[in-house]
């Protein structure tokens, strides 16, 4: 066992692309973690070893031994964080397992918002912060001017600001260093009931769910009988173990260490990120601060193309749902897509990587309505309802007002694209808030705007209009009541439910406009002419036809022709688009995908 | 070669004929969309002759065509060989009811060539004395003594590629004649006796206009022909007009091609031209036999380069290719490039979705009320795309016939 005081928790904060996994990787060579010749790029990342044994393990805690310059060993533990805001909870979750963060930038790229939305996590979560430059070697590279803003940011000097190169190995000597010089090692209370906090979790098909774990107070050993606080799971400690990183299976863990806890529990609900396990015979009546029930903050609706499918997409959120308890979703009923799931996620890149980990992992085949907000709706009986699918609107009769979820925007940008950028927030109904100079050349802009003003393309415009260098983060913020209004979409009469929006009133003309001209475009014409109305209520806000296909033959067959114009007829069946039928009227699915691209 | 002695051939060779009860008589009387003539047209027997000679090739024509200025009369002889030799290696020969001359362009080799070949079919496989002996035709190529001709060796109808009677149009579809050439070929047939006169035209050329439509139509319907086929302009791959619309000239218009279909379809009506298939109008008795033979899943023979034969429910075709085609036929082996045979479900398909282009609709058969009660099928009966009439499937929007043909398809052999 090692004494809590040759103990490092920490984890590596840093902006996609800053760097982060070869750094790992280099402490994990310097070190004799890994031999040079075993040291593979990036292994935190690589797949294949992470299926040792049948456990397909995350990249999520490496315990490294370390022998400072002093002469002492210590135990490090180096703890995978994700790095998107979206995953803000599963960050400090993560960094909740820590004493302290190395706060990696890049020396050509400069403080991104992302990095600095994490780094004030850690900070407000106490952990000692380590600056480092990395990529000192590039020829772009500026570290002088990225170790200011660092500095700046942090509220410190340059000279404690550690400058890298994960690629040639300069300066990883003097980060270990401080690792155990500046970081302190962990509390905790050896002799008190048993805290340990689950900071990652997911499902293995062979081992069931293993879980990530930080012991705070008191040991665990295999064979003991453990206690899930948050679902109230008794069942037994069956197999402990660490990463090196490869796996090694250990008979106890001890206060301050981290490392793999498998149950043979199935059930994916049951044992949450954020949940405290103590010991059945003697538990503690303190869980730990951290469990949080997740609060999505958009909304999607997910539908099989295939209606047979219903039930595989089930299984394959409840799967997902296991290593990601921010997920949320219910069964939806529509008239246009069938059955399918309302889906709640953190924000648009969470969104994203669901949907397509769906498809790419479970091999869906997913139609996704537009992202919407969680409005709420203030009734003239007093009630307030949630709104979180345009359906879900009550009548304009009974509506009082509707509020929108607003969310505090902070964007870094090169000063040039100030202005740019300005334009784009006020568009969006954007209110403009603090500006500060992280150097002459880079600003922080803060807002408060609508969320459903950045959940379409925001990001995108964004990144067009400062070519790629503005970097944004957001937090919720409250709600306030906005001029909203639903535009339906009507097809041939019929209002479609999986193109209704809710949007402000001063955008409604020119959504419902946008709309229908691009279902004029998307859906192919009928037997009968097709009119496409966009409505609020029942007032028509704008309309469009698609005129009645009229010729669709071969002029000519005749005895040498009928194999060949078989096989293109064949050919054709073969070639056309999936439908769904929508009253009388046959939709591509690619035109509900298509249609929500619309930029508003 | 006189016609009285082809005349005499032919009836010994009709007389070879064994259980077949249809006669002229039968069939001249029947409307050209009638059922009673389609039906009967199923047990008509052809024989096609591909000539693939032209003077030039057309930007729209993806046919096995040989483009020669003037062909050598060395060369024409040989492929002339080599059909009258295919002719001879027809292992199951039968008397035919139709011959028809296609290509290319037939009238670009001398008559006595064409002669040739209808003897040896003549004698081989046996002409049916009230045969519907056809030829197609380009106006240029038809002078006064040239429909004499043909019409003494045998020949009883010809096809004229007329395609439109505006000159612009013409230049477009890269046609050698002249609209009054094409107004006097007409008029030189009808003094020669063929008793059959059809003109082919096309519609929905980019550079035609409404009006010039119209002058198309009303001019040829005022020379009577009693037979008349009009076709979109259709874009094959890998012709010119295909590569110069990739290139950014203007493509036909389905719309515009939709207005001009009502238009020649209401003015052959008023003329006494029925629309019988979705391209083909005639008067009473004057339906093409051999194109009706082949819509009805007839049997035929064919000979030449591309050529494609039905004989016992099996399609072969030959070589495209003008040389390997020779070669091959030379060596005395049929120039055979490939056979399809359908299972029965997919035979009855192809019987019902060909049929469905004949204004006298198709024999429901096994597949006709799956189709119908199939949920694309409702759908198409609903809109009154597709029905039932007097028993039998009908288009009632023929220019959506390809749209039905595709619905047919998601028919499975286990709804049959």
């Amino acid at each position: 066992m090692t004494a809590l005081s040759r103990i490092r928790n920490f984890s590596i904060i840093a902006h996609i692309d800053h760097g982060k996994s070869t750094l790992a990787d280099r402490l994990l060579e310097r070190t004799g973690a890994i031999s040079e010749r075993d040291m593979r790029e990036q292994v935190l990342d690589d797949m294949d070893l992470e299926r040792e044994r049948g456990i397909t393990i995350k990249a999520n805690a490496v315990r490294i031994d370390y022998a400072a310059d002093s002469g002492v060993s210590y135990q490090l533990n180096l703890i995978d964080t994700p790095g998107h805001v979206d995953f803000s909870y599963e960050v400090s979750r993560s960094l909740e397992a820590c004493e302290g963060a190395v706060l990696v930038v890049d020396a050509s790229q400069g403080v991104e918002a992302q990095t600095l939305a994490n780094a004030y996590l850690a900070i407000e979560e106490g952990l000692e912060i380590i600056p480092v430059v990395n990529k000192i070697d590039l020829p772009a590279a500026d570290p002088d001017r990225a170790a200011e803003e660092l500095a700046g940011v942090l509220g410190g000097t340059a000279d404690e600001v550690i400058r890298v190169s994960a690629k040639t190995g300069s300066g990883i000597n003097e980060l270990l260093e401080a690792i155990v010089d500046r970081l302190p090692p962990p509390g905790g209370d050896e002799r008190a009931p048993l805290r340990a906090l689950v900071f990652d979790s997911f499902y293995d098909t062979y081992r069931g769910v293993v879980s990530s774990v930080r012991i705070v107070d008191g040991s665990m050993s295999r064979r003991d009988g453990v206690h899930f606080m948050a679902t109230s799971l008794d069942v037994e400690a069956a197999e402990l173990g660490i990463r090196r990183p490869a796996l090694e299976v250990v008979d106890r863990l001890a206060t301050g260490e981290v490392g793999y806890l498998i149950t043979g529990v199935k059930e994916i609900d049951l044992i949450r990120v954020g949940d405290t396990v103590t010991h059945t015979a003697t538990p503690t009546d303190q869980a730990l601060p951290g469990y949080l029930e997740p609060k999505p903050m958009v909304f999607s609706g997910l539908f099989p193309t295939d209606g047979d499918e219903f039930e595989r997409l089930r299984e394959a959120l409840d799967k997902l749902r296991l290593n990601d308890s921010s997920l949320v979703f219910q069964a939806e009923t529509s008239r246009a897509l069938g059955f399918g799931f309302r889906v709640g996620f953190l924000g648009l890149l969470h969104m994203e990587i669901v949907r397509e980990r769906l498809e790419r992992e479970y091999d869906l085949d997913l139609v996704a309505t537009a992202p919407s907000v969680a409005y709420v709706a203030n009734l003239a009986s007093g009630e307030q309802v949630a709104v979180r699918s345009p359906q879900d609107l009550p009548d304009v009769g009974s509506l009082v007002s509707i509020e929108e979820p607003y969310v505090k925007v902070m964007i870094i940008t090169p000063s040039e694209y100030i202005g740019t950028v300005m334009d784009l927030v006020q568009q969006r109904r954007g209110e403009m808030g603090e500006m500060t100079y992280l150097s002459p050349e880079r600003a922080e802009l803060h807002y408060r705007i609508p969320l459903a003003e950045i959940v379409f393309d925001f990001f995108d415009q964004l990144k067009t209009r400062t070519r790629g260098y503005a970097s944004l983060d957001y937090e919720p913020d409250s709600y306030q009541v906005s001029d909203l209004v639903r535009v339906n979409i009507l097809l041939n009469g019929i209002p479609v439910d999986a193109f209704s929006t809710i949007v402000h009133r001063d955008k409604a003309y020119p959504y419902g406009k946008a709309m229908v001209g691009r279902l004029r475009e998307l859906i192919p014409r009928q037997l009968f002419d097709v009119p496409i109305q966009a409505a609020i209520g029942t007032r028509i806000i704008s309309r469009e036809t698609i005129k009645a296909q009229r010729k669709d033959v071969t002029a000519k067959c005749y005895g040498g022709d009928i194999t060949r114009k078989r096989k293109l007829l064949e050919r054709q069946k073969e070639g056309k688009r999936r439908m769904k039928m929508v009253g009388q009227v046959e939709v591509p699915q690619e035109a509900f995908v298509a249609a929500l691209k619309l930029e508003t | 070669m006189s016609g009285t002695e082809y005349g005499l051939r032919t009836t010994d060779y009709s007389a070879k004929r064994s259980n077949d009860g249809l006669r002229t008589t039968d069939y001249r009387a029947q409307r050209p969309d009638s059922a009673a003539l389609a039906e009967t047209a199923a047990s008509w027997r052809s024989a096609y002759v591909h000539i693939p000679f032209c003077a030039r090739r057309c930007p729209y024509c993806d046919f096995a065509v040989v483009a020669a200025d003037e062909p050598g009369g060395a060369e024409i002889e040989r492929y002339v060989d080599a059909l009258v030799a295919e002719v001879g290696m027809e292992p199951d020969p039968f008397p035919v009811d139709a011959v028809n001359l296609g290509g290319g362009t037939p009238t670009r080799i001398p008559p006595s060539h064409l002669s040739r070949i209808l003897d040896e079919i003549g004698t081989c496989l046996g002409i049916a004395d009230d045969a519907e002996i056809s030829v197609e035709a380009n106006p240029e190529d038809w002078t006064d003594d040239r429909a004499r001709e043909l019409r003494s060796i045998g020949f009883n109808r010809v096809s004229f590629g007329v395609q439109s009677l505006d000159p612009v149009v013409l230049l477009a579809l890269g046609r050698a004649h002249s609209p009054d050439e094409a107004t006097r070929a007409i008029i030189a047939s009808k003094s020669a006796g063929f008793e059959a006169i059809s003109v082919d035209l096309i519609y929905g050329t980019p550079e035609e206009s409404d009006a010039s439509w119209r002058r198309t139509v009303d001019g040829v319907l005022a020379l009577e022909p009693n037979h008349l086929s009009a076709y979109a302009l259709t874009v094959e791959g890998g012709t010119a007009l295909s590569r110069s619309i990739m290139a950014g000239a203007p493509a036909p218009d389905p719309d515009q091609q939709a207005d001009r279909f009502e238009y020649v379809n209401a003015a052959a009506g008023d003329a006494g031209l029925i629309r019988y298939e979705v391209s083909n109008w005639a008067r009473a008795g004057h339906a093409c036999r051999y194109n009706l033979s082949t819509w009805m899943m007839g049997e035929y023979a064919a000979f030449g380069t591309g050529a494609h034969d039905h004989r016992f429910g099996v399609r072969s075709r030959n070589i495209r290719r003008l040389d390997a085609y020779l070669a091959r036929i030379e060596e005395g082996e049929r120039a055979r490039s490939g056979r399809e045979q359908l299972d029965d479900f997919e035979s009855e398909r192809e019987r019902f979705m060909v049929g469905l282009r004949l204004a006298a609709g198709v024999e429901p058969g096994s597949i006709g009320r799956p189709f119908l009660a199939s949920e694309e099928g409702s759908r198409l009966t609903d809109a009154e795309v597709v029905g039932l009439r007097d028993g039998r499937v009908v288009v009632l929007r023929p220019l959506l016939t390809d749209l039905v043909a595709r619905a047919v398809l998601s028919v499975s052999p286990d709804d049959c």
